[in-house]
């Protein structure tokens, strides 16, 4: 599978999926007034990686700011790789978050509780 | 006594202006908007938590006003850019506030209004429930929209939404939705 590189604009946040490395990362700010038009094809690809996964998929979001609107289309993507995880393959959610900002742990944690896969949270210096 | 734009500007102007537009909401005055907001931010000595706070919180209004703008009334076509609305980012006291202005139409007003009221009468943990709720329930709406900004707002700042509704004509309101973030840490 081809890998997904992305680079970040203010508004969208770079992207790296690599199916041979096993490795999902999105990162920066996701802002866009719609979010689906940037997230569609992320979360195609994932849905074909869901067939060939590698045996360890880490999954890094570090995120700066998102929208509510990403904030769907996030889930979308957990939601893929929950049914990866499902099918007994190793999936890892790091979810890096700046210390004090405690809203974004919460969308972390909010995560956490509706997506069956291990998250670990992870504060990083801002 | 019938509602005067320039008045209800005036008011929303009070305080400390950091901002303060009116005109066409566009994607590119948002991307205008947040650029000079980030900037300004630098520049203010409040917690970094709170900076974050305040630039999330004017997405979510901005990206409201974008998604829910309703076309404004003929009369004052000629006056205004179409999708019109106005935004101010004001400080007062300790509180930072985030004012914006749209014409709705007058038929959506009772249920807006009924949404507004039911957020502003949850606990913290009740809206938390009902942002997971909606998250992982509703769909997006062709414009991206998902019925969360409002929720996220509340959440956010901790605070409950003050709205007022000025009725414009038979078809139109003009919605002023001020929403408060604390310099403080709540």
């Amino acid at each position: 599978m081809e890998p997904i590189i992305i680079e970040g604009t203010p508004k969208t946040p770079s992207v790296r999926f690599d199916a041979k490395q096993g490795l999902v990362e999105i990162k920066g700010r996701s802002i866009p007034e719609n979010s689906v038009e940037f997230y569609k094809p992320l979360v195609d690809w994932l849905e074909q990686y869901a067939g060939v996964p590698a045996e360890r998929t880490v999954v890094n979001i570090h995120l700066e700011y998102f929208n509510t609107s990403s904030s769907k289309c996030i889930l979308d993507v957990f939601k893929k790789l929950e049914a990866i995880h499902k099918a007994k393959n190793e999936v890892l959610v790091n979810w890096y978050y700046e210390e004090d900002d405690e809203d974004m742990l919460e969308a972390g944690e909010d995560y956490e509780s509706i997506i069956r896969i291990p998250f670990k949270m992870i504060e990083v210096e801002d | 006594m019938s509602f005067n734009l320039q008045e209800s500007y005036k008011k929303m102007n009070e305080g400390d202006v950091l901002l303060a537009y009116k005109g066409s909401i566009t994607t590119e005055l948002i991307t205008n908007v947040l650029e000079v907001i980030e900037s300004k931010l630098d520049d203010i000595n409040t917690a970094s938590a709170v900076k974050k706070k305040i630039y999330n919180v004017l997405v979510e209004s901005l990206q409201n006003l974008f998604h829910h703008i309703d076309d404004i009334p003929d009369k004052i076509k000629d006056e205004f850019d179409a999708r019109f609305g106005v935004l101010v980012v004001a400080k007062e006291k300790e509180m930072y506030r985030i004012s914006t202005g749209n014409f709705v139409r007058t038929a959506k007003v009772k249920q807006l209004k009924e949404k507004i009221d039911k957020i502003n009468s949850l606990s913290k943990e009740e809206l938390k429930d009902m942002y997971k709720f909606v998250l992982n329930h509703q769909k997006l709406s062709a414009k991206g929209g998902g019925g969360l900004g409002l929720i996220d707002i509340a959440k956010k700042t901790g605070n409950k939404l003050e709205y007022i509704f000025h009725n414009y004509n038979d078809e139109f309101d003009f919605f002023n939705l001020n929403v408060f973030i604390s310099e403080s840490k709540n």
